[in-house]
């Protein structure tokens, strides 16, 4: 009998995890995929918002806020990629500046510091590829960039290290209450546990649904982006943001934390809660509404586009805490933008309304630090001669395009919840997220990947499941 | 009398050839531009040849597979039954460029033999 | 810091050209760095025959070519490194390298040869819609999958893009087992060797579709299924012309890139172009004593053109190290007309070049009946009629040193009937 199981490993179960190692039990996530941060953590804007955008005293801008506080001083302390590069929400000549200014008043409401309304020629001199009609902005210096995959695994397997259990292929069919304690069913096994969090993103109405009468109703929200090359990555140095609409905050424009230049998200409805695929329509409005905030985007350094779904609630907050008519259960659910900000003030505030609810006590090994993967393009030469020294497969570049050697590679391979599948790698080293795509190193990526996690090359895969590389030999 | 049409390889115009056969010889070759096409016509409707290249499986090297070819053209309709012949050879490394792999592929009197260094 | 005169990055069919050119030129003192564990570069996954009839006379396969080369620089006793990444070339010609061996090394040459080759478009550069499964490979990383792994990428395959490399993969993996159901193609011709059309599509019953592109990709995992549509004269997919076809295999032979990402680091000017450095007659880039040769410098049709353009390089490139590049310092621009797309030099130092200069080329679009016309001074030097010249194949003249003395610039068009 587990104290808890939580259900889903992207940034939010994750999060919650974590947080809940701080306290004594025995605590399971499951994940439907191969790997954590498989569904909409992988593919978002990577953006911590200030947080002058929600409504005061929703649980959007209470999260928010506190989980932009918190993230700094995590990212050092669970060794995550994180910059405070600032933000911008521009206006037209032709728009409303008095929606700037209720931005304003909102984000001081909200406890943002430091925002203020700055005018073009301040706007130009940071941003000089800033569209001609910009003529005034919203400058929120506390906004920040952030690698989603990093955060995410980082709190993943710091939990992890710190006693939390993990299952993958894992995806829940069923849940049931009994006795007192739930009974969740995946395909293959069947858990028993005392409390449960449901952070299973698009699909957490679904699990919602089938234990308690006050039903939620969640529609994923398609944004599609376009990535560029290293190249364009100092196009723009601020996250840019449009005056928000009701469908979201726009179409944005930023440096990501790893100095590539990311466009983005659409806005559209869907049914398929799996249904991330890019559209010619979408892509192309992605470039015609960027168009509008920054001029002479470099198009053809694209290397890659890619959708994410939100998960849109239709009250339209996050709903975050116990199931009024089903007790145990825990409700992360809705976590649309701002969510990736958000996840560190949620995941501490479930894990204490689990840990208060079981009365579980602290857990006095916890361990919150986490060293995170060597990145050994940021040694200096003598440091990383004495590493090739010691190990002679950091000398061994694997991605040329990102410089990442076997050596990464091969402890996101072993390390606590490696990368089991291509996919996995690159969110953990950036191998094969270059120019080239991973064009040249997908056969050196699968031998790695025979020889550290045991597979054969058939059952290598991108991302798990059916996404098998190769049908077999051909001799 | 029987008609083929065949796309000149002589050079990038790839011209559209018509060759004109009776009784399996060649009549007449229309639609080229130079002599070339004439030539390519008339062998391609007689005695179309191909080199085939492809890997058999090694032992010990550094690849899985190393690269073979036929040393000589062997008629166009023999090439799957060469590929076919060479799923069942294995060979030991190391192996180098010209080493004979397979002698007399399919009673072609040609052999298969190896194209890299492994 | 160890000193060589020479630094060769790659070791493919350039830089083997480049290094055995050097030394018969004198050069002692020369070291190969090479990223992958052999030398020959992508050509030991070519294993398909049809190179080296303008070298050798005979068509030999990718790794006999190579072998060829090798073997020569082996005879000459040139030093090479296996399995080392250059990281970074200086304006002052210091080269950082790395491997597993030595760590992270570092080089002063008198003179460095850039031939660090191409790239091949990916799926990403060339956004086209749809899920984003495995199944979705370049032409050349299947080409590797079956032609040194042993492993088969696909069994059901369509491809998109006709160049040599996608027509070269529609053959080979049907030879080992695979349907290929199309191979499609934006442009309304192909970007392949006629010879490949004929050897490797007709010869399988594989239809090749001009002017259609890929729409959609469908298959959350594994690839399912892909949509071609037919395209209009602006590129754009005609609605309502769509065909789906199931395959578990998206295959992309859409271009290749110069990868100069290093060449970029050390401040040599690209051109926007060919996406490879601006040279001058002599192959040298924008920063003295940094030559460049092979597809990193412009995309080739034919190795046998690499390699004579590499064996210049490394003639220059000893001239620069016995020399010291001194120079006139007057140089010329070669112009182009826009149906000449580019020239491979973009600049002549009419002084300094040697009494013949080979100038190589590509034109922007299909011309039959045309004539290549060269003029410098007021003069035409050369005018020249093709019954054909296409894109896809790499086109030359040469221009003599007496004929340029007092030109101001050089202009290569082409005249239409």
């Amino acid at each position: 009998m587990y104290d808890c199981i939580v259900i889903g490993a992207g940034a939010i179960g994750s999060a919650i995890a974590r947080e809940l190692s701080r306290y004594s039990g025995k605590f399971l996530v499951l994940e439907s995929q191969e790997d954590v941060c498989s569904g909409t953590t992988k593919a978002n804007s990577a953006i911590v918002h200030a947080g002058y955008d929600a409504v005061p005293g929703s649980k959007k801008a209470l999260y928010n806020v506190r989980g932009s506080e918190l993230m700094e001083a995590l990212s050092k302390e669970l060794d995550f990629p994180y910059d405070r590069i600032g933000s911008l929400v521009i206006c037209r000549k032709d728009q409303d500046r008095s929606e700037l200014e209720k931005l304003l008043e909102q984000g001081k409401k909200n406890g943002v510091k430091d925002l203020r309304i700055i005018e073009r020629d301040e706007i130009v001199q940071m941003e000089p590829h800033i569209a001609d009609d910009i003529e005034c902005a919203l400058y929120a210096p506390t906004a920040a960039v952030v690698c989603p995959f990093g955060m995410c695994i980082a709190f993943a397997e710091n939990a992890a290290d710190n006693g939390v259990e993990f299952a993958f292929n894992a995806g829940v069919k069923e849940i049931t209450k009994e006795d007192g304690h739930f009974v969740i069913k995946t395909a293959t096994e069947s858990y028993e546990s005392k409390t449960v969090v449901n952070a299973a993103g698009v699909y957490a109405d679904v699990l919602h649904n089938q234990v308690s009468s006050k039903k939620l109703h969640i529609t994923p929200r398609k944004g599609e982006y376009e990535l560029f090359d290293k190249s364009a990555g100092h196009h723009v140095s601020h996250t840019i943001f449009q005056l928000p609409s009701k469908l979201g905050k726009g179409i944005l424009v930023t440096p990501t934390v790893h100095g590539n230049l990311l466009l983005g998200p659409t806005a559209e409805d869907i049914d398929d809660k799996e249904g991330t695929n890019t559209t010619a329509a979408g892509l192309s409005q992605v470039e015609k509404m960027a168009a509008l905030s920054v001029k002479d985007l470099p198009y053809r350094d694209v290397i890659t586009s890619f959708a994410g779904l939100r998960a849109h609630e239709d009250g339209g907050d996050f709903i975050i805490g116990e199931c009024e008519d089903c007790k145990g259960f825990f409700d992360a659910a809705g976590i649309e933008s701002p969510g990736l900000s958000s996840a560190p003030a949620i995941g501490v505030d479930v894990a204490e309304m689990v840990a208060k609810s079981l009365s579980l006590p602290k857990n006095e090994k916890f361990n919150g630090t986490r060293k995170g993967i060597l990145d050994s393009k940021k040694l200096s030469f003598e440091e990383r001669n004495e590493l090739i020294k010691k190990n002679p497969a950091y000398g061994q570049i694997i991605c040329r395009c990102e410089s990442i050697t076997a050596g990464e590679i091969i402890d996101a391979i072993t390390r606590t919840l490696g990368a089991r599948s291509l996919d996995g790698i690159k969110r953990r080293t950036r191998a094969g997220m270059g120019r080239c795509q991973a064009g040249f190193c997908t056969p050196r990526q699968m031998d790695l990947l025979e020889k550290y996690a045991h597979l054969t090359p058939e059952q290598v895969t991108k991302s798990g499941g059916n996404s098998i590389l190769v049908f077999g030999k051909t001799k | 009398m029987e008609e083929r049409h065949l796309t000149c390889i002589g050079c990038p115009m790839g011209c559209a050839l018509t060759v004109t056969m009776d009784n399996g010889e060649v009549v007449s070759v229309t639609g080229n531009t130079c002599k070339r096409g004439d030539i390519y016509g008339r062998k391609e409707v007689t005695n179309p040849t191909r080199i085939v290249t492809s890997t058999v499986a090694v032992d010990g090297g550094k690849d899985a597979v190393v690269a073979v070819k036929t040393e000589s053209d062997i008629p166009k309709g023999k090439i799957f039954d060469i590929v076919n012949a060479l799923k069942g050879v294995r060979v030991k490394s190391p192996v180098h460029i010209g080493d004979v792999i397979l002698k007399d592929v399919c009673g072609t009197g040609v052999d298969v033999v190896a194209t890299r260094e492994d | 810091m160890e000193n060589y005169d020479l630094v060769i990055v790659g070791g493919g069919p350039a830089g083997l050209a480049a290094a055995i050119s050097a030394r018969k030129d004198g050069i002692d003192s020369i070291l190969v760095l090479e990223r992958d564990d052999r030398l020959g570069g992508i050509l030991n996954q070519c294993i398909h025959n049809g190179f080296g009839l303008h070298t050798f006379n005979e068509e030999l396969t990718g790794p006999e070519y190579a072998g060829r080369f090798i073997s020569q620089l082996l005879d000459e006793k040139i030093e090479y490194r296996l399995n080392t990444m250059v990281m970074d070339i200086s304006h002052e010609r210091v080269v950082t390298a790395m491997n597993s061996k030595d760590g992270l090394f570092q080089v002063q040459a008198k003179a460095v040869v850039l031939a660090m080759g191409c790239r091949e478009r990916s799926r990403g550069a060339l956004n086209i819609p749809g899920y984003r499964p495995a199944g979705i490979y370049t032409a050349g990383c299947a080409q590797r999958l079956v032609n040194m792994e042993g492993e088969m990428p696909g069994k059901k395959v369509v491809i998109l893009g006709s160049g040599d490399i996608g027509l070269i993969m529609a053959r080979r993996m049907t030879l080992e087992g695979a349907k290929v159901e199309v191979v499609a193609e934006l442009m309304p011709y192909s970007g392949g060797l006629k010879r490949n059309i004929v050897q490797c599509l007709d010869d399988f019953g594989i239809p090749l579709k001009l002017s259609h592109t890929v729409v959609n990709i469908e298959g959350k995992k594994r690839v399912e299924a892909v949509t071609i549509a037919e395209v209009g004269p602006d590129r754009k997919p005609i609605p309502g012309t769509e065909e789906r076809y199931e395959c578990d295999t998206l295959l992309l032979s859409c271009g290749l890139l110069p990868e100069n990402e290093l060449s970029k680091e050390c401040g040599v000017e690209i051109s926007r172009v060919t996406n490879g450095p601006v040279v001058n007659d002599s192959l040298e880039t924008s920063v003295p004593g940094v030559f460049a040769c092979g597809n990193v410098l412009h995309v080739h049709d034919l190795v046998d053109f690499v390699s004579m353009e590499a064996k210049n390089a490394g003639h220059y490139a000893a001239s620069f190290i016995k020399n010291g590049g001194e120079s006139d310092d007057k140089t010329i621009d070669v112009v182009c007309d826009g149906k000449v797309r580019y020239t491979v030099p973009q600049m002549i130092r009419p002084l300094d070049m040697e009494d013949t200069l080979t100038v190589r080329f590509r034109v922007a679009n299909v011309y039959k009946s045309a004539s290549v016309v060269v003029k410098a001074g007021g003069k035409e030097l050369v005018r020249r009629r093709k019954q054909i010249m296409a894109p896809g194949e790499m086109e030359q003249v040469v221009l003599k040193k007496s004929d340029l003395a007092d030109a101001d610039k050089v202009e290569f068009g082409i005249e239409e009937a």
